[in-house]
């Protein structure tokens, strides 16, 4: 019975293990990835001991394999997150995350005089440097780096 | 250039910027031409700009075109409310193209891509002012015979002054030599200076005025102005520093122009205006040149 619970709760027959999540922004990942509103099994740990980023969080989501373009996103909030690709019980790919060359709705420009924090607007940023990140504004033209870098 | 917005310098390649000003020098010799006879131009003016304004709406009505607008967002619709992007796709039901200056930036690329009709932008916060640029490189080329191989000397405030952020990046497809000279708080970016290494550019920079002048071909002043400065103190040391004087231009060049965004503050010494260098005034009526072909090229009627 042991088993039975413990396999319920920490694995997957098929789908995606986010591991390496920094803590703090498991919500994010959560939001920009639009689990809060899929419909298949998603489970999450919060504030696991890792050696590399003290707190980490790690994200099980049931039957949904995610494209490149999709996971991509959570670069800005997850740089280091590795992703384990599951189909019956086995992982069968690994990958890491990379920074496109675009952001797009997911970050908020730093400069208060800019207009997308004004009026109703998609956020569209070029990635100028990823690591450490700086975005440049497609409005304002300004960058944001990571230090105030702050998700929508 | 027909139907394309005009939001940025960037937006125009040199040979383009080229194209403009030889039809502003068409128009100077010839400023009466009834192109727009049937068109409607909007000049939106979010913040209140009355020598930008003044300049475009008389472009516009030198071409026989008819200007509706206002001149301050408080007797607007704006003052209710309505967003930038509701104000835009109203306007532009009634107009052939929007002139606008907003408070904020990247408004006018936001405009753009909602609106149906062109629209130039004329200044939007600390950002941008491309018409500002063109006639700057209007006046450059007038004075001066030609754009290329110039030595550019840049004074007061180039750490936030858009101008000259905007006429360096312009002037930088020409091969032109830059002294800049500012105190300490407001230098050239370093963001610029990397451009203009990257496309092998010679600068120098300088604390002092006095002797830096006399091998330029155009002195660009810029007010110092109180509030960008952190320190009281460092604004009360510099204030008189950057002030241009009469007595400085005895060993400058005799093609040397003096040119300032305007408006002027302290920065140039009323002794200067009776000098045939200061060339200010001129530089604000080239303006409605530039203007004028800038309108005529993106509503194709040029």
């Amino acid at each position: 019975m042991q088993d039975k619970k413990e396999l319920k709760v920490s694995a997957i027959r098929n789908g995606t293990v986010i591991d390496h999540i920094p803590s703090q922004n498991l919500f994010s990942v959560i939001n920009i990835l639009g689990l809060n509103k899929i419909g298949t099994q998603v489970t999450f740990g919060f504030n696991l001991e890792s050696k590399k980023l003290g707190k980490k969080a790690i994200i099980k989501v049931a039957d949904k394999f995610f494209e490149d373009d999709e996971i991509n996103k959570i670069s800005l909030v997850a740089p280091d997150a590795k992703l384990n690709i599951i189909r019956d019980y086995q992982v069968v790919k690994k990958r890491v995350v990379s920074v496109p060359d675009e952001i797009t709705a997911i970050a908020k420009c730093m400069n208060p005089k800019c207009i997308s924090n004004h009026e109703d607007i998609t956020t569209r940023f070029d990635v100028i440097q990823k690591k450490p990140i700086q975005l440049k504004c497609l409005y304002c033209e300004k960058i944001t780096d990571q230090h105030h870098l702050e998700i929508i | 250039m027909k139907n394309r917005s005009l939001v940025s310098i960037n937006d125009y390649s040199p040979a383009e910027i080229l194209e403009i000003l030889n039809l502003a020098a068409e128009f100077e010799k010839n400023p009466g031409q009834a192109l727009l006879t049937g068109y409607v131009v909007a000049t939106l003016f979010f913040e209140p700009s009355t020598r930008t304004r003044l300049s475009f709406e008389s472009a516009i009505n030198r071409l026989g075109g008819r200007v509706i607008g206002f001149s301050d967002s408080s007797s607007s619709s704006v003052s209710k409310g309505e967003s930038l992007k509701d104000t835009i796709l109203t306007v532009s039901n009634y107009s052939d193209l929007i002139v606008m200056r907003h408070p904020l930036e990247g408004s006018a690329q936001y405009a753009s891509e909602v609106s149906p009709v062109p629209i130039i932008n004329a200044g939007d916060g600390a950002h941008q002012h491309p018409t500002q640029t063109l006639l700057d490189l209007y006046s450059i080329r007038k004075t001066q015979g030609r754009l290329d191989n110039l030595k550019i000397c840049m004074v007061g405030d180039l750490k936030y002054g858009r101008t000259v952020h905007s006429l360096l990046i312009a002037m930088s497809a020409f091969q032109p030599l830059f002294t800049f000279i500012a105190p300490e708080e407001l230098k050239m970016p370093d963001e610029y200076k990397h451009l203009l290494d990257k496309k092998g550019i010679p600068y120098q920079e300088h604390r002092d005025i006095a002797d830096n002048l006399n091998d330029a071909d155009i002195i660009y002043m810029t007010r110092v102005q109180r509030e960008r400065f952190s320190d009281p103190l460092e604004y009360e040391k510099v204030k008189n520093v950057y002030i241009l004087r009469d007595s400085m231009l005895t060993n400058t060049k005799s093609n040397m122009r003096i040119l300032h965004p305007l408006p002027r503050v302290n920065e140039i010494n009323p002794d200067v205006d009776s000098n045939p260098k200061a060339y200010y005034f001129e530089q604000a009526l080239n303006g409605v040149y530039t203007r004028m072909a800038i309108i005529s090229k993106i509503l194709g009627v040029k």
